[in-house]
């Protein structure tokens, strides 16, 4: 059998040509002033959502765990970066209001007067622990890939070692995820409580540029990163590493027989796509400004999960589909983009119906097309074969519907 | 010739029920070994104790030339030790083409980061295994698709693919027509020529041609072992055994 190389694969022809013609339409037009700043931020950000679903699809689609807290890696990526960004636009702000003085301030008066301007909100005047190193920007981006990855590490070996799996493994994932919610709202976290970090859309050392620039920047890095990974996913799936991952989703006894030590597999996979997701949250939050303890609370790691779902699990690029159009027609229901409707007696507003539509939608894609959108397209260019039971005894496995006629490679 | 694998004194309870009574069983290096036994005699419990999947309550099962006790390894640590296992119900990987179940049985390293920066595919050696269980024509198609015969014969090309010392081969015969029954007799005994084979059977017609020592098991014990006509000649046999099939 003749592999296709991996540059040559169509999914990744598509994936490549589209992020290209996007990135270069919304360049274009935001230059000719067609598109908005707040527009190209969307765009952004939603090219960061895509790529922590393809991180989830990995970790569910592929390897069947089903992780409810890869929104959490998301989160802790945003505040590692964060901790940077406003640390050092702080320092910056205070040495220039500092200067005017007759003498000129010592280090640790700026650092001084820095941290009482972050840390005034909860009620303190120095940097805690974790902070020591957070103006070395090296440092926080190395954190922004290694704390997810250590915490991913920590739970995973635990968890994996123990052999819990399928839905007790997801609730263990919930409680993990709430409790790092719980602990970031309170104020003397460190992380200043529920205000969490913000002014991060302004780039220390980069003040000159405006937010319009700065803004395709950051579109231009996620398309970037989100590229990268996909050609990096799309590998790690192919080949044999692959087939030991999907063998483990479907029946993970039968993977242990053949030698694989089915706990490594898997937390490689969790520690791998937690470090993912810390990257994509990384680049997310300096392009939504504000990063607060609301961000990583459960309910975000299960929409992660809905829209790996609707898009396709087992397919990177349907988990980019899935995150792309939700989060899209997310912020256009709730952004005011919909026009209300007025039924005489009462008038829907979909700020306030945009969640029951989600919540149909997702029961219509789990009813009517289990495979999703990945799973549609494909019934339209290709035959399904026809199956009698799902792939695989575990509760992980692909179901039968979907089950589509795609070969691995 | 020492043992290969030896099982002394095993025994296991489910629940207060005992599915391996005080077991002992021993197999050379090649041989081909035939497990009979009425249903719920602890012919797949005894295979279970072998393979890790579950651990006895008392007892030692012994491996190799440094005699290592297979009840501390993990399953996937004793599959590494080269011993190869096909389950009752055949067990492949659905979602797979064919190819990908022989690739992800071969012999070879099966550490996460080794496998995946080492991506030679050994095609050659795919195509001769597949050639030798007949699938040649199949390699592309997944394994969903295929009868429960050709199953079976997948499960048996990643048994070989994985060149294990000893074949643990639970009821391969089940549900094949006479042709397919033929050609995996012709496979085991094959198969057996270098390595330890042990076929747990129903069906005696198949025993018989397989032509090797059997060990009757019954209540989780061996009640007879020896030549086919001698344990069918054994008065326990017949009684516990063929007198009611
Ligand atoms: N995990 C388990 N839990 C409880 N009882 C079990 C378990 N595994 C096996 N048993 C019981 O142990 C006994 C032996 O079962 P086993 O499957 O080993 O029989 P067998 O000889 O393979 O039978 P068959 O010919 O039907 O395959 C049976 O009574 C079975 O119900
Ligand atoms: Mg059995």
């Amino acid at each position: 059998m003749t592999r296709i190389p991996l540059i040559r694969r169509p999914d990744v022809l598509a994936v490549l040509v589209g992020l290209t013609v996007l990135t270069l339409l919304a360049t274009i037009g935001a230059e000719m002033g067609l598109v908005s700043t707040s527009f190209v931020k969307t765009l952004g950000k939603t090219l960061c959502l895509c790529l922590v679903a393809v991180a989830m699809d990995l970790v569910w689609g592929y390897c069947g765990i089903l992780s409810l807290g890869h929104m959490a890696f998301f989160g802790i990526g945003g505040y590692a970066i964060g901790m940077w960004l406003m640390r050092a636009r702080t320092e910056d702000i205070v040495a220039a209001q500092l200067a005017n003085r007759p003498l000129p301030p010592t280090p640790e008066e700026i650092d001084q007067a820095a941290a009482t301007q972050i840390f005034g909100v909860v009620g303190s005047d120095q940097f805690p622990w974790m902070w020591v190193l957070s103006d070395v920007l090296a440092v926080q981006l190395i954190a922004v890939v290694l704390v997810p990855g250590l915490l991913a590490l920590i739970f995973g070996w635990l968890a994996f070692r123990s052999r819990v799996t399928g839905v007790y493994l997801s609730i263990l994932t919930q409680a993990g995820t709430l409790a790092l919610s719980l602990w970031l709202f309170q104020n003397d976290s460190g992380l200043r409580g529920n205000n969490g970090l913000s002014g991060l859309q302004n780039i220390p050392g980069l003040t000159h540029v405006p937010q319009s620039t700065l803004s395709l920047w950051f579109l231009w890095a996620s398309a970037i990163a989100l590229a990268a990974t996909y050609i990096l996913a799309a590998w790690t799936v192919s080949g044999r590493f692959g087939s030991v991952v999907r063998g483990i989703r479907d029946d993970e006894a039968r993977v242990r027989f053949l030698g694989y030590d089915v706990e490594g597999y898997k937390l490689v996979v969790f520690t791998g796509t937690a470090m993912i997701a810390g990257v994509a949250g990384a680049l997310y939050y300096p392009q939504a400004g504000i990063v607060n303890p609301a961000e990583i609370a459960p309910i975000a790691s299960i929409y992660l999960a809905v829209w790996v779902a609707i898009g396709g699990r087992g397919h990177l690029w349907g988990a980019i589909l899935g995150a792309a159009a939700v989060s899209l027609l997310s912020s256009w229901f709730t952004g005011g983009g919909a026009p209300d409707i007025d039924l005489g007696i009462y008038v829907v507003r979909w700020t306030d119906w945009w969640l029951v539509l989600l919540g149909f939608g997702f029961v219509a894609v789990t009813l009517l097309a289990p495979e999703g959108l990945a799973g549609l397209i494909l019934r339209l260019t290709r035959r399904r074969p026809d199956r009698i039971g799902d792939m695989g005894p575990d509760k992980g496995a692909l179901r039968r519907e979907e089950a589509s006629a795609e070969p691995a490679e | 010739m020492s043992a290969l694998l030896e099982v002394s004194g095993v025994s296991k309870s489910f629940d207060g029920f005992k599915a391996i009574d005080n077991l002992s069983f021993a197999i050379g290096e090649p041989e081909l070994r035939a497990v009979i036994g009425p249903n719920g005699a602890g012919k797949t419990t005894f295979m279970d104790l072998v393979t890790g999947k579950t651990r006895p309550d008392s007892g030692t099962i012994r491996w190799g030339e440094l005699s290592r006790d297979l009840t501390r390894l993990s399953e996937s640590r004793i599959a590494r030790e080269g011993i190869g296992r096909k389950f009752q119900k055949p067990t492949v990987f659905e979602d797979q083409t064919v190819w990908e179940n022989l690739r992800l049985a071969l012999k070879g390293t099966r550490g996460p980061l080794t496998v995946l920066t080492y991506r030679r595919d050994r095609a050659e050696r795919i195509a001769a295994l597949a050639e030798e269980v007949g699938l040649s024509d199949h390699l592309a198609r997944r394994a969903g698709e295929l009868s429960h015969g050709q199953k079976q014969w997948l499960e048996i090309g990643m048994l070989l693919a994985a060149e294990p010392r000893l074949l643990l081969v639970d009821e391969p015969a089940a549900g094949m027509t006479s042709a397919e029954r033929e050609r995996t007799t012709a496979m085991l005994v094959e198969a057996a020529k270098t390595r330890a084979v042990v076929v747990v059977e129903h069906d005696m017609e198949f025993v018989a041609r397989l032509n090797c020592r059997v060990t009757v098991l019954h209540e989780g014990r061996v009640l007879a072992e020896g030549s086919l006509a001698h344990v069918t000649a054994d008065a326990q046999v017949i009684d516990v055994y063929l007198g009611r099939g």
